[in-house]
């Protein structure tokens, strides 16, 4: 069965608490999620009193700023701090959201920090995304032709098949979507989950690809498709405002065109 | 997601398994949702113009009323979308929820059975009482 409640060993308990600096006038209380696998235990939640006047105004500044000055031990992972990477995904104030798109002012009270939900957790705030990775190369996430391409170079499409492909091709593959969806938390051996959807999505209305018909195929399925349940917590948590919800709900659509 | 496996098989053939089962869920989900759909006017018909509207109503003038041909046509039609939509929603929750294989097929198949007498032996009561039983 699913399990609803966590195991005794995922618990949560209280950690170290780090103090603010002596002077600091604009403090901001942040509740961050550690585990360590080389030291096992439980994981714990670690306190730190950061001095907003002298920290960036995102969440990852202030996480930069903590494994600087406080904790280098603090793992997280990050790269180009401008919401195009989808590296720093993770839940802050109960929401999945990626940390450097995310003002620390937003969260009223202390900020909660947490690994991206129902993932196996590595260290700290990086989830074990191979499953994920491994779910997306499923897809064959590139062009599919037999029809050789124009001596130009260049497979052409109109201005219109181009647009059917906005809202599809900005994804940044963070994953908030599908660590937010009770389908994906319960069934995601088997469930593609809302990320991976709108990444097939992306190539089955591509009127460039030629493989529609093997794509639909592979999703032709209880579980790789129609686990989705249209909960839209996807579309809900996207942190760069797409739609996957009705990426998925396109592709059933297609699906069910092709029937009759 | 699950715990961490406990095999040697690559990642892509883990998340490949045993492939698409193609058993067709294109026609599964529109079954649902024209269930869904039939079930908003034949539902409203049952609460008022079945049941409210018989309410007091004798067993004489309740078979009058349900012999009539477009009631009859009326209770049927609800009771095979109710008890089919009623199966098809609750195989889902099943295969959502329940995780050990044997545990699912047992459940599902017992579900699939329990609408269909279910449905059939309420069917036969309609039937039964409005041709004169």
């Amino acid at each position: 069965m699913v399990e609803f409640a966590l195991p005794p060993k995922s618990r949560i308990k209280p950690g170290k608490t780090w103090p603010a600096p002596q002077g600091a006038t604009k403090v901001k209380t942040f509740r961050i999620y550690r585990w360590d696998p080389d030291k096992g235990g439980n994981p714990t939640l670690d306190t730190f009193h950061i001095d907003l006047d002298d920290c960036g105004p995102m969440v990852l500044d202030a996480l930069i700023k903590i494994k600087n000055e406080i904790d280098p031990t603090l793992t997280f992972r990050r790269s180009c701090r401008e919401g195009i990477c989808g590296s720093c995904a993770m839940n802050i104030d109960t929401d999945n959201t990626l940390a450097c798109l995310k003002p620390i002012e937003e969260v009223k009270g202390t900020v909660d920090i947490y690994p991206l939900p129902h993932m196996s957790v590595v260290k700290d705030l990086v989830p074990d995304l191979t499953h994920i990775y491994a779910q997306y190369e499923l897809i064959e996430p590139w062009m599919k032709t037999d029809t050789p391409a124009p001596t130009s170079g260049e497979r052409l499409q109109s201005p219109e098949e181009r647009e059917k492909l906005d809202g599809l091709w900005e994804c940044v593959l963070c994953f908030c979507c599908s660590t937010s969806c009770p389908s994906y938390w319960w069934n995601a051996d088997r469930y593609l989950g809302p990320a991976i959807l709108l990444q097939a999505a992306r190539w089955v209305f591509d009127s460039r690809d030629e493989a529609t018909e093997e794509r639909l195929d592979m999703l032709d399925d209880p579980f790789r498709l129609y686990r989705c349940h249209t909960i839209m917590n996807c579309t809900a948590t996207c942190p760069k405002g797409l739609n996957p919800g009705k990426a998925i709900a396109d592709l059933k659509i297609a699906m069910f065109e092709r029937t009759g | 997601m699950s715990s961490s496996p406990r095999t040697l098989r690559s990642a892509l053939g883990r998340a490949r398994g045993l492939g698409s089962a193609k058993t067709d869920a294109p026609g599964h989900w529109f079954a649902e949702r024209i269930g869904a759909v039939a079930l908003v006017p034949l539902g409203l018909w049952f609460v008022f113009g079945a049941v409210i509207a018989n309410i007091g109503a004798d067993h004489a003038a309740f078979q009058a009323w349900l012999a009539q041909p477009l009631n009859t046509t009326l209770m049927v039609l609800f009771i095979v979308t109710a008890f089919h939509h009623g199966a098809l929603g609750a195989i889902v929750v099943q295969e959502d929820y329940i995780h050990t294989p044997w545990v699912k097929h047992l459940t599902v198949l017992l579900t699939k059975l329990f609408a269909l007498a279910g449905g059939l032996f309420s069917v036969v009561c309609v039937l039964t009482l409005a041709f004169g039983g």
